[in-house]
């Protein structure tokens, strides 16, 4: 009952925003009509060119190039996180030496990188991983070294006194733990993933939903911009529900994941 | 019987932060022989735990030495099972897992390990519960199994840091009764450390007292001729308990209003886990 009603208010939101939208840009009510459509469009323009797209196959082609640069972007990023998490964590004095620079680089406004990453790895796939990939590593980084390092010293106490030797600990104690911490970002370094992939192929390319939007935008159609944003916010709700998925799976043995609890 | 355990003049001394010195104990003799079960009691801060740490290697001792089973002790101590105040269980492994991997070390295969965790759980009676999480089970439940864990690798010596601490007092009593049925099949040397004097009389054959820290060191060393098998429940109702009670407390008293009488602040270094 309860979560019905809930759905009701949510689709009710959507039906009020959808409603305003609708009667301000199909009514003379601020100026002519022409021109607000023209800045605006329409709600059912925008839904009758998002279905049209999407039954059509030309898309799919898009969003092929924007998952595998999001999932390149991803896998890549978070291998890296976890070889530079684990090496600092367990090494105090390279953490040391390099924590401003890391810092730094981190504070560092990714987007500003792109243009030089269009420039070294050209504008195909590729420039749109390197992107991605520097979000998603320092997520993963520094969840990995915070991982490593709130290992309850209790529980290694105890895994030593098993007897267990650094493979060991590692495998049983080091690992699990930075798993956790990376597994509770996933849903940021994914998403972050999908950002660099998007934000890169708006800025320079050739295929992609970042490069559908801007090439709609290039030529003033605004019902394609909101055809295309509306396509990334449904793939980034699938690509979230599968994280979520994923997540509910590995983190199984975390409090308030469960609920077998008795 | 062989000497298990034996402490010699042991001083032990933390560097605090900020260059300071903190000594927490010093001067221990102890000896533990085989199949003996000996308490450390003492008031909170006394440094019991660091004197276990000692004993199990998880801190290499100042001055004096450790010796097991008459060799010195370098490194962690190898022939000995630690049960922790705290949880330290691994949380994302499950009851079984937690008890099978004990065995990984040793080198016995996977399918073997399962097969004893199984018989292990049964015998601290979890039988039901070991496809559970940590998380899922409760205080009382998680404490039997980190003590199938521990004795499962069939250790000589058995390390224990207030292990029924954070339980109830029902549920202490249960432990209690669980920990000597164990211990009385195979009577292996343990140290037992808790602040709770009946708990340590009605578990062990001696009972050590240590005074109040800064450097503490031991005052008094009690025999407890109770017979055995015993429970813990019933055994608090006998005469020859309350004398043996009355006579440590006369000496654990002046210790705890000497720790009580020094006020806060020195618990500072007072920590189970190394």
């Amino acid at each position: 009952m309860k979560r019905l009603k809930l759905l009701v208010l949510q689709v009710l939101v959507m039906i009020v925003c959808l409603g305003i939208w609708h009667v301000v840009t199909v009514y003379p009510l601020f100026g002519e009509t022409k021109t607000i459509q023209f800045f605006f469009s329409t709600p059912l323009q925008v839904l009758g060119r998002t279905f049209k797209q999407l039954t059509g196959s030309e898309i799919y082609y898009h969003l092929g190039i924007t998952l595998t640069e999001t999932v390149l972007a991803f896998v890549i990023g978070s291998a890296a996180g976890i070889l530079f998490g684990f090496t600092f964590a367990r090494n105090d004095l390279l953490a040391a030496v390099f924590d401003p620079y890391i810092k730094a680089a981190n504070a560092l406004p990714r987007v500003v990188l792109a243009p030089i990453f269009a420039l070294w790895f050209g504008l195909g796939i590729w420039s749109k991983v390197a992107l991605g990939f520097t979000l998603v590593f320092f997520i993963v980084f520094f969840n990995v070294y915070q991982g490593v390092r709130e290992v309850s010293p209790t529980v290694l106490a105890n895994a030593r006194m098993l007897g267990m030797n650094g493979r060991q600990l590692f495998r049983h104690v080091y690992w699990p733990s930075a798993l956790t911490w990376m597994f509770s970002s996933l849903h940021t370094s994914v998403g972050f993933a999908l950002v660099g992939a998007v934000v890169g192929e708006y800025l320079g390319s050739s295929a992609g939903l970042g490069y559908k939007i801007h090439e709609a935008e290039s030529v003033f159609d605004v019902t394609g911009v909101f055809a295309g944003m509306l396509i990334l916010a449904i793939f980034v709700i699938a690509i979230d529900a599968l994280v979520t998925m994923v997540e509910k799976r590995l983190l199984v043995w975390r409090p308030g994941q469960s609920s077998t609890t008795t | 019987m062989p000497v298990a355990v034996k402490l010699g003049g042991l001083d032990i001394t933390f560097h605090i932060e900020g260059g300071q010195r903190y000594k927490a104990v010093t001067g221990i003799d102890l000896s533990v022989a085989a199949g003996e079960f000996v308490s450390v009691v003492g008031p909170t801060g006394c440094g019991k735990s660091t004197l276990l740490n000692a004993a199990a290697g998880l801190l290499t001792p100042s001055a004096g030495k450790v010796e097991i089973f008459g060799k010195p002790l370098s490194g962690l101590n190898g022939r000995a099972g630690y049960l922790f105040q705290a949880d330290a269980l691994m949380p994302w492994k499950t009851a079984l897992q937690n008890v099978a991997v004990a065995l990984e070390p040793m080198g016995v295969p996977a399918a073997e390990a399962n097969e004893q965790a199984r018989g292990w759980l049964a015998r601290v009676g979890l039988r039901a519960f070991v496809d559970r999480y940590p998380h899922m089970l409760s205080g009382g439940q998680r404490k039997r199994v980190a003590l199938a864990q521990m004795l499962i690798r069939n250790p000589e010596i058995l390390l224990m840091d207030e292990p029924f601490g954070p339980l109830d007092a029902q549920t202490r009593q249960i432990m209690g009764n669980l920990l000597l049925d164990l211990w009385s099949k195979d009577r292996k040397a343990l140290i037992f450390v808790t602040h709770d004097l009946e708990e340590a009389i009605a578990l062990s054959d001696r009972v050590v007292v240590m005074s109040a820290g800064p450097a503490a060191g031991i005052v008094a060393d009690y025999k407890v001729p109770l017979p055995r098998p015993r429970d813990i429940a019933e055994i608090r109702l006998e005469k020859a308990f309350h004398e043996i009670h009355r006579d440590i407390w006369a000496s654990l008293r002046v210790e705890v209003q000497k720790a009580y009488a020094m006020g806060e602040g020195k618990e500072l270094v007072e920590d189970s886990t190394p």
